[in-house]
């Protein structure tokens, strides 16, 4: 199964991550990865979560819409996922030190 | 301006026409009873929490505007779970006001306090916490704005003491908030439904609680009546025809007729409006109408292809749709249709017991339908009274049943029931009940007593929770595990208690006397009628199964 990557404008406000992550779980939706990180200004963020595109994508983006902290859904289907490339070494990383 | 947090959340309300709360005060919520208190809003005292979210969803219900529930922090927020909860399966308006610990507390464990932001994030349309005065301007209007939106929906609002207690300045009072406009379906998606609808040999109109919420029974009556296509509903759209109308087939799924799921069968067309597919109504999903293309309308545009994909769909609203539908739908008899219906019908005819015998429980529902004018509201609990109440009562508009369809939430009618009588004080109330739904939100009858709310409470007492038992009988070997009451309280005496009248059909020689006289006497009272343990409700479709697999309901059987 192929990855994607979700592209969200969010309200930057304590709770706004709880909003995304419990939508997955209750949707039982695997969440890969998450990037997040603040726009210019300070009011928004923009999220990447990294996901699998199995046939429920349409369905998760679609419940994404209706959040009302989530400004502006888009599929970033131009990314691989190599955003997260990083975070995999990070990962790695830790692991060695866990060793 | 120079007002207090409290203050502008009293004031917020009156300005959005709220007219009636229901709540219990405690020590976090305390400066916004002290706000209304001085407001022209009626406040309800309920007697637990979650009667007060019932009793805001009876009102809410009822006139279809955003009603009002209120909690304290901690235990307060969390008995009001259930009710929110419930409320967003139903899609039912609703803001509910809690008190929270102080800002600078939070995150301290302090004495009653709890993540309310984090438990009602799952179960409501949206939430709030809010931290300072001047946020609750913005908030509350946006709340009511939320709540009443598109699909209609619970939101919460915590409010922190400190943002109850501080003041704030501000220059003027911003607006109510308002439900946004209602999408319409794009004009090329409705001129092929209507192609698709106008070349269908066997359609069938599937109404959901959305042809409710948006006020659509009548246009679906006149898209049904145009092309003569029958009529099957959901749970919550009970009445969108009414009772005996021709084109009426009735509830589908779990608990519908032999004959109306087995026309789902026949079926080459379904246009399902305002509904999402439940489980309930459906049966299992890969085996519900083989031969049939689907076309789905739905406001929440997430629930379209969620579990049964459509061939045409819109995220629309179905009376904005039913309307621009009407006319490119052609006028047509269907003869042959409604005749291979006909028959199903007669094959498959709807089994009544003893019309005369007062302990079975379709028999006295059917009696209260006999003596209830067409106004009539029906609130349920849930579980086989439910039910039966759903398959013989007989629903003269849409809007008059209240059930907890969704959630399933015994304990749901009676609040329900009184805030349906605050909200509509001239219409009759009856809330169907069992012995074992009543006693899990018993303690209302306080709040109908104070109130004196036209409610008549009937209570159909097998001494069972009857549902379970049922489901035993015929799926865990009769094995009864913690299904029978061994305390059957008496009902008449626990209302004289609360100083309510109350009536016992079992200890009378003339039940149907008592019956007529108990419901027909303005003011509120309650009702035991005990009926035959034994009794199920038939049909019943497995979970699990398809809708074709029903059990019971034949004829010999």
């Amino acid at each position: 199964m192929s990855e994607t990557v979700i592209e969200l404008t969010v309200r930057n406000h304590p709770g706004v991550m709880s909003h995304i992550t419990g939508l997955f779980a209750r949707r039982a939706y695997n969440l890969e990865g998450i990037l997040c990180g603040a726009l210019p200004g300070g009011e928004h963020s923009r999220m990447y979560l990294l996901v699998t595109a199995d046939q429920r994508l349409g369905l998760v983006m679609r419940n994404l819409e209706k959040l009302y902290d989530v400004l502006d859904v888009r599929l970033r289907d131009d990314c691989d996922g190599s955003a997260f490339a990083h975070l995999d070494e990070l990962v790695a990383a830790s692991s060695r030190r866990a060793a | 301006m120079k007002k207090t947090g409290a203050q502008i959340i009293v004031e917020l309300l009156t300005r959005q026409g709220v007219k009636t709360i229901a709540g219990i005060p405690g020590g976090c919520n305390l400066p916004i009873y002290h706000a209304l208190a001085e407001s022209p809003i009626r406040h309800v005292l309920t007697r637990h929490e979650q009667g007060a979210g019932f009793l805001a969803q009876g009102m809410a219900r009822i006139t279809g505007k955003a009603a009002v529930c209120m909690a304290t922090s901690g235990p307060g927020a969390t008995n009001l779970i259930t009710a929110i909860a419930d409320a967003k399966l139903d899609s039912v308006p609703l803001v509910a006001i809690t008190g929270q610990v102080s800002c600078d507390m939070i995150g301290a464990d302090a004495f009653q306090e709890v993540d309310t932001y984090g438990l009602t994030l799952p179960i409501t349309k949206h939430n709030f916490l809010v931290r300072h005065a001047s946020e609750l301007l913005t908030v509350i209007p946006e709340a009511f704005r939320i709540a009443q939106s598109g699909r209609p929906g619970p939101v919460a609002v915590d409010v922190t003491k400190n943002a109850q207690t501080e003041t704030c300045e501000f220059t003027a009072w911003p607006e109510p908030g308002e439900a946004d406009g209602n999408p319409e379906c794009p004009r090329e998606t409705l001129e092929r439904m209507a192609a698709r609808i106008n070349e269908a040999k066997r359609p069938i109109l599937y109404a959901g609680g959305g042809v409710c919420a948006s006020g659509a029974a009548g246009l679906l009556r006149a898209v049904a009546e145009k092309a003569s296509i029958p009529v099957v509903n959901t749970l919550m759209a009970m009445g969108c025809l009414p009772h005996g109308h021709p084109l009426n087939l009735g509830l589908l799924g779990m608990h519908g007729a032999r004959h109306v799921n087995l026309a789902m069968e026949e079926a080459d067309l379904i246009v399902a409006l305002g509904a999402r597919f439940d489980d309930r109504a459906i049966g299992k999903a890969a085996a519900f109408c083989p031969g049939a293309d689907i076309i789905h309308v739905d406001i929440d545009r997430s629930e379209l292809d969620k579990i049964m994909p459509g061939s045409i769909s819109a995220a629309a609203d179905a009376a904005l749709t039913l309307a621009a539908l009407l006319p490119l739908i052609k006028e047509d008899k269907r003869l042959a249709w409604n005749a291979r219906l006909a028959a199903i019908r007669a094959e498959n005819p709807v089994q009544y017991p003893n019309q005369l015998d007062m302990r079975e429980p379709i028999s006295v529902i059917r009696r209260i339908g006999a003596l209830m004018p067409e106004d009539a509201i029906i609130a349920t609990d849930v579980g086989q009274h439910q039910m039966w109440t759903a398959q013989v009562y007989p629903f003269a508009r849409p809007g008059s049943f209240l059930t907890s369809g969704g959630l399933g939430t015994m304990g749901f009618g009676l609040p329900a029931a009184i805030g349906a009588a605050l909200a509509a004080p001239s219409r009759p109330v009856i809330c169907i009940s069992g012995d074992g739904s009543i006693q899990m939100n018993i303690q209302e009858l306080a709040t109908l007593a104070e109130t004196h709310a036209n409610v008549k409470v009937v209570i159909l007492n097998n001494g069972h929770l009857g549902l379970v038992r049922q489901q035993q009988e015929l799926f865990y070997e009769g094995r009864y595990a913690a299904s029978r009451f061994e305390c059957r309280p008496d009902f008449a005496a626990l209302a004289r208690g609360y100083g309510l009248p109350g009536f016992d059909l079992g200890t009378s020689s003339d039940p149907e006397k008592i019956l007529k006289a108990a419901l027909t006497t303005p003011g509120p009272c309650i009702i035991n009628a005990p009926i035959h343990p034994e009794v199920n409700v038939y049909p019943m479709v497995p979970p699990g199964a398809a809708n074709s697999e029903m059990i019971g309901g034949k004829i010999h059987v």
